[in-house]
């Protein structure tokens, strides 16, 4: 199996790490977004992904703001709470060329959000959707989200009594192509799935449990660091191979799914699981159903389809962005107009 | 009161009435889903046809089929195409509201009813024809299941009969309707042949009213304002609209929907433009703006309900500086109000949509040439100041038929406002995104995807700094919010002016706008020749006002300003912007009842005000 390649002083652009930073964070320390935000960097140095190219795009909260952590030099949209789907379509729709990376939260998502949320997986836009997942409102100070799990405390002893919203099993039978769910502190395991995202053409659904430090850390908490060491089950050990790193590495199929990405890259899925078929959609709901019967925190690519047709190719956009097409193409000739009105006379 | 008619009428059945040419009101009253639309649209169709200035009102109640329904075709040889308060010749089809159809009009009026209704007996100053149109229908359609469509042709045969309408337009008026459909074309020719002959061999003509055929409407066309301002929208370079359906608003993304399929395909054979319908309201402004953020020419459009829900996204828009054009087609509220009925009555909610110190830009389009028009303005508009424009059009304007002069081709170009590209950046090295550089408060933007190290900057819809970043220190909130002040008012001389026409030796102003436009033309000359009160009239046709308005006010003693709402909202955004000193002046028409404004109510009402 191949191991975390050694990270070159520059990558296939011939950028350093340093051209994909971003500002200081102002979360606070230890919070799991700040690890996030630094496997994203990782990813998209990795990968040679043009910084320009990509539209950062948030809603409202701890994590939306974390993309001014990450890659200054890609243009930022911090939305409205929940609407950064909305927004995020009409970016992708408007420069089809942009590498849309949405970055919301739980109450994001699930709460405020869940309209916007449900509809952007049906669409499979092109578009890599991570939820920072904490369970908890951090900036109005610690309310809970619709993420957290019943029976789980709040600080002030506070038990929810209400049933949690599984993002990603609404995701996979809605309609998204990659759905993931990872923890913020299993740095190869995001890291790997980050890089498949990246590749991935179609909706990515990754939900990262990331744990909030000042309101959800403690003991009763299930989005706790804790709570995710003695209860992760990794479903596989995730393996991603670049189309431009023509690395040949023998597996065993009876133990490991291969999956050819929509670019030629490949994702390596060993299975801790043996009848664990990512590419199987119902088993991958029923799984994650089990899972919540016995309590654990399942994580992996849970789904993955690269053949469904994208919402780009539905609407049957032209290849260069719309957003630049000249007026020669936007405005139809003084002729059309003659026969319109001559039709209506 | 005065009518034009009334005073040429005499009781029916007594000695012989002159003749009204070209001047009635035609009201057919159905059910709504039973076809008649077809029907109403040939009977406009023929008059117009025959050169006779025309429009067509359609009064449909919020429901798919089964409830009354009522069409008002206008046809005036003076070029009067607003509502007609007085109905002077009634096609009475649904028994439900037939009844009260008949005894509200006036003494001399005609009806022509469905048989089996026997409305012969409701009143004796009428003049009333009787035809059995399920006699009729028979023979000239043998499917029973077409018969409640096809029987509202036969009506259009009798009108033309009755009214002298040559069935030769009828005819061309009928083929164009069902110009892909041979053999509907034929039946509903029958069947409006079968309605001719009818009235030829019985029915005696006894009412004074008559289609002549004149010229006044050569080389015009006939539109509805939605589908104008779609065919706008498609010239204007729109590549990206999102919507979700509602009344009255849904016809024009579907009409714009099909011009896009028809003329904006590429030479790839692929789109130019992306049309979504969103998951609601919120969802729809939301993709729209993050559409004219990547650099789009982006709309939605929809009505109060939609603009209610728009609220937020319209202040990230305003602050955040991203231009998109959202078209609202008014109806009545609050709340659900009255889908299916005009209104004028969302502009303080449109003016200042969403909290904190929020103001848009508005445009009012008073015509389908004018929908037509603006599209190009309100998207240069949007991008030159990249920020929201809202279109203001209403249901009458957008969903019924109106006679137009033929559209020009937009002259003005595409303008995409203040652009920095590659090649910009590298020559200047740095960009502040909400500096005042040329000082006309209008920053500099950047498109994402711009291939530059220096094009990225932060978006947000919290406080920020010139270069964009989050900042709540006082001074950078204030100087921002004094330059957004300071772009919105160069708006005031660069959105479409007022349109000014004078009267010799007027008395008094009048201010209007949008579809009020078509009632006012009427009543102006009704005050000059009924009362002796000529008027100077200004037509707003865009907010923030232009100092022309203060002007206009400033040269006449007295200005009324006409409105179709309770709460005379025009009148409360000009008392907010004009000087203080010219407040007193203003006048306030404002009413509301769900129908489109009539000439005669506003001519009474302004002539006892001024008798006062």
């Amino acid at each position: 199996m191949a191991t975390t390649p050694s990270v070159p002083k520059t990558n296939r652009l011939g950028l350093a790490v340093l051209d994909y930073r971003g500002g200081k964070t102002t979360l606070c320390a230890g919070c799991g977004h700040n690890a996030i935000s630094e496997r994203i960097i990782d990813a998209l140095y990795e990968m040679g992904v043009q910084p320009e190219r990509v539209a950062k795009l948030s809603g409202i909260g701890c994590s939306s703001k974390s993309p001014a952590y990450f890659l200054a030099r890609a243009h930022a949209f911090n939305a409205v709470h929940g609407r950064m789907p909305s927004v995020a379509t009409g970016a992708v729709l408007a420069n089809r060329g942009l590498v849309a990376l949405g970055v919301s939260g739980d109450g994001d998502t699930a709460s405020i959000g869940i309209g916007q949320f449900v509809h952007l997986m049906r669409r499979n836009l092109p578009i890599i959707y991570i939820i920072e997942d904490n369970g908890v409102y951090g900036l109005t100070k610690g309310q809970f989200s619709a993420t957290a799990d019943l029976g789980s405390k709040l600080k002030t002893g506070v038990v929810n009594e209400l049933p949690p919203i599984d993002t990603c099993e609404l995701a996979i039978s809605l309609g998204a192509t990659f759905v993931g769910r990872s923890f913020s502190g299993d740095k190869r395991q995001l890291y790997a799935m980050l890089k498949a995202a990246i590749a991935h053409r179609g909706t990515v659904m990754l939900d990262v449990v990331s744990p909030c430090v000042t309101f959800n850390d403690h003991e009763g908490s299930t989005k706790s660091y804790k709570y995710m060491k003695d209860h992760d089950e990794p479903l596989q050990e995730i393996d991603f191979i670049p189309v431009f790193q023509d690395i040949a590495v023998e597996y065993d199929p009876g133990t490991t799914v291969e999956v050819t990405m929509h670019d030629g890259s490949r994702l390596r899925l060993r299975k801790l699981e043996e009848d664990y078929d990512p590419t199987n959609k119902v088993r991958a709901i029923t799984r994650l159903n089990e899972a919540k019967e016995r309590g654990e925190m399942l994580t992996g690519v849970l789904y993955v389809n690269t053949q469904a047709a994208t919402f780009l190719d539905m609407l049957n956009i032209t290849e260069h962005p719309l957003a630049t097409l000249p007026e020669s193409l936007l405005r139809p000739q003084r002729g059309v107009l003659e026969q319109v009105m001559e039709e209506l006379r | 009161m005065a009518t034009t008619n009334v005073e040429l009428h005499e009781t029916a059945g007594q000695a012989r009435v002159q003749p009204v040419v070209n001047n009635m009101s035609i009201q057919v009253a159905t059910v709504n889903g039973s076809g008649s639309q077809s029907s109403n649209t040939v009977l406009l169709r023929s008059i117009f046809q025959m050169g006779v200035p025309v429009s067509g009102k359609n009064l449909f109640p919020s429901n798919i089929a089964g409830l009354p329904t009522w069409y008002t075709i206008r046809a005036n040889r003076d070029g009067y195409i607003a509502r007609k308060k007085e109905i002077d010749f009634l096609i009475a089809m649904n028994p439900e509201t037939a009844r009260d159809d008949v005894m509200s009009l006036a003494a001399g009026a005609a009806v022509l009813y469905d048989e089996p209704l026997h409305l012969d007996s409701l009143r004796t100053d009428l003049v009333l024809y009787s035809v059995p149109f399920d006699k009729l229908v028979a023979p000239v359609c043998p499917e029973a299941k077409l018969r409640k469509l096809i029987k509202n042709m036969i009506y259009v045969g009798v009108v033309a009969r009755l009214l002298d309408i040559d069935m030769g337009e009828v005819e061309k008026a009928i083929r164009k309707q069902f110009a892909k459909k041979a053999k509907a074309a034929n039946l509903n020719l029958a069947a409006a042949q079968a309605g001719f002959d009818y009235a030829h061999r019985s029915l005696t003509k006894a009412d004074p009213f008559r289609i002549e055929r004149m010229d006044a409407t050569r080389g015009k066309i006939i539109i509805d304002g939605n589908s104008a301002s779609a065919l706008g929208c498609v010239f204007a370079g729109c590549t990206v609209l999102s919507w979700y359906p509602i009344t009255p608003s849904s016809s024009l993304a579907e009409s714009m929907i099909e011009y896009l399929k028809r003329f904006r395909i590429g030479p790839d054979g692929k789109a130019t433009f992306a049309v979504v319908q969103a998951e609601d309201e919120l969802a729809a402004i939301g993709m729209v703006v993050g559409a004219g953020w990547a650099g789009a020419r982006a709309m939605t459009t929809t009505s109060g309900p939609g603009i209610s829900l728009m609220s937020e996204f319209a202040g990230l828009s305003y602050y955040a500086e991203i231009p998109a054009v959202v078209w609202d087609i008014q109806r009545v509220g609050p709340s659900t109000g009255l889908p299916t009925r005009t209104s004028q009555a969302d502009l303080l909610s449109t003016a200042f949509l969403s909290h904190g110190d929020t103001k848009h830009i508005m445009l009012f389009p008073a015509s389908p040439r004018e929908c037509f028009d603006m599209a190009t303005e309100a998207f240069n508009l949007a991008e030159k100041f990249q920020t929201l424009v809202f279109v203001m059009s209403d249901l009458d304007l957008g969903m019924n038929n109106w006679m137009s002069d033929p559209f020009a081709y937009p002259e003005k170009p595409i303008e995409r406002g203040k652009i920095l590209t590659k090649e910009d950046l590298s020559r200047l090295r740095t960009f502040d995104r909400y500096r005042d550089v040329d000082g006309d408060g209008i920053p500099y933007r950047t498109l994402p995807g711009t291939d530059h190290p220096a094009a990225a900057y932060f978006t947000r819809g919290s406080g920020h700094n010139e270069q964009g970043q989050y900042s709540e220190r006082p001074e950078d909130y204030e100087n921002n919010m004094a330059r957004l002040r300071r772009k919105f008012d160069q708006a005031r001389s660069l959105a479409p002016l007022p349109v000014v026409e004078t009267m010799p030796n007027a008395a008094i102003g009048i201010i209007a706008f949008g579809s009020s436009h078509w009632a006012l033309k009427e009543s102006r000359d009704q005050l000059r020749d009924e009362y002796k009160l000529a008027s100077d009239y200004l037509r707003i046709r865009a907010f923030p006002f232009a100092p022309e308005i203060s002007d206009f006010v400033r040269a006449h003693e007295r200005v009324y300003v006409v409105e179709q709402n309770r709460d005379a909202q025009m009148f409360s955004l000009l008392k907010l912007d004009v000087d203080t000193e010219l407040v007193p002046k203003l006048r306030s028409v404002a009413r509301l009842d769900g129908l489109p404004i009539d000439a005669r109510s506003v001519t009474e009402e302004i002539a006892a005000m001024e008798a006062k």
